[in-house]
């Protein structure tokens, strides 16, 4: 009887913030059997709310926490294993759960830190380690925390930056132009201070289309591209985001705003939605972000600056993630590309709708090219 | 990223960026440096609670003026200077002391720009403390802003977080009108939360909804926003949804927030520290019964201290004023739920 066949569901850390989380919904009876990706349990935060889904297949045998328990972050919600594992195992794997929560608590203690990139701040965080780092890059109006389902697991098993783009969260507002150029630089910049030759990058939306950019511009800084709900392969993109992001001064306005981002009706939180306001309310926020939708998306349109084509004439590997129902940009973008990856039941944030998958998918595309470091063995 | 500061800190904190940003904002008021002629650092005191410290020397005397004991001849002064160009902060430490100055805040600055056809700007804030809790007697713990919300031209802005405090005090300073500033003292220490490090502002007249409920509304205002959040906690225990509304600013009054939440909610409750009559609770009241009676399920209730002066004795300044469990009571009441 191995630990590995038993497998602890736990509540998440979504962001350095938070500390605790509350369960609001069950999906799986206990004894129940579970297929990996299922959805077993809904949690919620002050910042988000998701589901989490199986990792490993077997029975849900044993559901510790219950509807309304607030539990602290890598508490235990859940127990995972097959049939033939005895109770007493399980119990003993209880015991033992403890000390290893301690262990990897570790992997999300890192704080953002702002460095200075030429003649502004820009806001990062960075968590585990390996070779080859992964950078991830949000969209028009998103921020590092755009990637809050994605940087614990991606960090497991690699260096993982996640930055807030010029204009965009604690990075200043200094954007220059507001073109890809420019965010590109900023990138760059970062990852000139932090000693990164190479990354894989990994753009959503907007923050693609400056990936592809960096691509072009700087071949051998890329060992590889994850464009997800990519900007910059076509031309239509959901103006009425757009303009509506910019002109919202309430909550109530964002929140419309928002929800054209997801398949499903979510549960925004009030605090996600206060902190893009609060992100609005900065000197000189709006007007750095009106100028990158001026550059982006003039008119409600994107602007063709080649980089559909620079990426179909780049030697760089890459793939492309789509949601199904993406309502801000037409996932047929993706018509013509290769290594192409469609999810049902997701729009545009699909990284925060699907963060499993999407996941799955970017390690899966990159640990074959190298850069990896092996997760110590538990002992 | 988050970085919990005390309303106090703030404060201070605009106070440094604003004066960093725009050389024409002065700062004047009593002790708002050294205080009383005391011997040892020239800004020792930094206001009777500490707020101004470290500005006069950072800015130094000519932008930080520690004025003699005359309300009526610096407020007069900073009035003078905003017209002629300047961006004066005047700190007049209790707001109970505003009597002896209310010929150039009611007569001239809140008139200016009306009179003179617009050619006439006059951006002046006026801080100033209010509030009891603070065992300061009837003459140092009133809150006596619905004075000044009765007078058009004046804008009345009361904080309810250090978030809040820091981007309406920017606001207030950057704007061309006259603004009064409402500082409870017993919140500089008592209230801290998430400030961003750099420069941003709240806009006036915008209305935070606190905490979205279905129920009942609950418009509170100050301090008491936190006494209804309490109340709140303990009414949902009991399956009473409450939507709680902090104005931000009185005048102007973000009318609009708080009757789409009553159209909803169908129930208003009214929490204010100010006497009651011809208060804020009683005006608020007057909008929602004129405006959204086809709304009303229940009739308004306000909170509020009985209209007396304010007791000096600890146990009857507590009893005086509004409670978590007093506004408890008057949700119950309102949605039927009260122990008959």
């Amino acid at each position: 009887m191995t630990a590995d066949s038993i497998y602890a569901i736990t509540m998440p850390k979504w962001g350095m913030a938070m500390e605790e989380g509350a369960v609001v919904a069950w999906h799986v009876e206990e004894g129940a059997p579970i297929a990996v990706g299922e959805e077993i349990v809904d949690v919620e935060s002050t910042k988000a709310a998701s589901g989490i889904e199986a990792k490993q297949a077997g029975l849900l045998r044993r559901r510790i926490a219950e509807v309304g328990d607030v539990v602290p972050v890598g508490g235990l919600l859940a127990i995972v294993a097959g049939a033939e594992i005895s109770d007493d195992a399980i119990q003993e794997f209880l015991a033992s759960f403890e000390t290893a929560t301690a262990q990897s608590e570790a992997v999300d203690s890192q704080l953002p830190r702002r460095v200075a990139v030429g003649d502004r701040h820009l806001n990062y965080v960075e968590q585990g380690v390996g070779e080859v780092p992964i950078v991830l890059l949000h969209g028009f109006g998103g921020n590092l925390n755009s990637w809050l389902f994605n940087r614990p697991e991606l960090a497991a098993r690699h260096r993982v930056i996640a930055l807030d783009l010029p204009g965009h969260g604690e990075s200043d507002e200094k954007v220059g132009a507001g073109g890809a150029a420019d965010l590109a630089a900023a990138v760059l910049g970062i990852m000139d201070a932090l000693q990164i030759g190479r990354a894989h990058l990994v753009g959503h939306s907007m923050g693609g289309a400056v990936a592809i950019a960096i691509a072009a511009d700087q071949p051998a800084r890329v060992r590889s591209l994850t464009l997800v709900a990519s900007a910059g392969l076509g031309p239509e993109i959901d103006g009425a985001y757009i303009s509506g992001f910019l002109a919202a001064k309430r909550r109530k306005d964002m929140k419309a705003v928002i929800a054209r981002l997801f398949a499903k009706e979510v549960m925004v939180s009030d605090r996600m939605l206060e902190d893009l306001i609060r992100m609005k309310r900065i000197d000189g926020a709006e007007t750095a972000l009106c100028r990158i939708a001026e550059s982006f998306f003039p008119g409600g349109r994107q602007i063709d600056s080649g980089l559909r084509a620079a990426l179909l004439g780049s030697p760089i590997s890459y793939q492309v993630i789509w949601g199904r129902e993406d309502g801000v940009i037409p996932w047929r973008h993706a018509d013509g590309l290769a290594n192409v990856a469609t999810l049902d039941g997701a729009g545009h944030m699909v990284q925060m709708e699907k963060p499993s998958a999407v996941n799955r998918l970017i390690l899966d595309f990159i640990e074959p090219l190298g850069g990896m470091v092996e997760p110590a063995t538990p002992t | 990223m988050a970085r919990i500061l005390t309303m106090r800190k703030a404060l201070s904190e605009a106070f440094h960026q604003v004066m960093a940003e725009d050389p024409t904002v002065i700062m004047m008021g009593e002790d708002i440096a050294g205080g009383m002629g005391a011997p040892g650092e020239l800004d020792a005191w930094g206001g009777d609670l500490g707020i101004t410290k470290g500005l006069i020397g950072k800015f130094g005397a000519h932008r930080v003026l520690d004025t003699p004991i005359s309300e009526t001849a610096y407020l007069g002064a900073a009035v003078g200077a905003a017209t002629a160009g300047l961006r004066p902060i005047a700190e007049l430490m209790f707001v109970d002391f505003m009597g002896v100055c209310f010929d150039p805040l009611l007569n001239q600055a809140a008139k200016f720009r009306y009179m003179f056809g617009g050619k006439t700007k006059t951006p002046l804030v006026i801080r100033t403390q209010f509030g009891a809790g603070f065992r300061a007697g009837a003459q140092h713990s009133q809150s006596l802003y619905p004075l000044f919300a009765h007078i058009p031209g004046l804008k009345c802005v009361i904080p309810a977080t250090a978030y809040d405090a820091k981007g309406l005090m920017i606001a207030a300073v950057r704007d061309d009108d006259p603004v009064i500033f409402f500082e409870h003292k017993v919140m500089y220490d008592e209230v801290s939360d998430d400030v961003p490090e750099r420069s941003y502002t709240v806009p006036l007249g915008e209305a935070n909804i606190v905490v979205e409920g279905d129920d009942v509304t609950i418009v509170a205002i100050g301090r008491m926003v936190h006494f209804a959040i309490k109340a709140a906690k303990q009414l949902a225990k009991e399956g009473i949804s409450c939507e709680i509304i902090d104005p931000r600013t009185i005048s102007p009054l973000d009318e609009e927030t708080i009757l789409e939440s009553v159209e909803r909610t169908g129930r208003l409750v009214i929490v204010d520290e100010a006497y009651p009559r011809c208060g804020m609770a009683a005006d608020i009241s007057s909008i929602v019964a004129e405006k959204g009676f086809h709304a009303l399920r229940a009739p308004i209730r306000k909170v509020t201290p009985p209209h007396t002066p304010i007791p000096f004795a600890p146990e009857l300044e507590d009893l005086y004023l509004p409670s978590p469990e007093k506004i408890v009571a008057a949700v119950r009441e309102t949605v039927g739920a009260a122990q008959r």
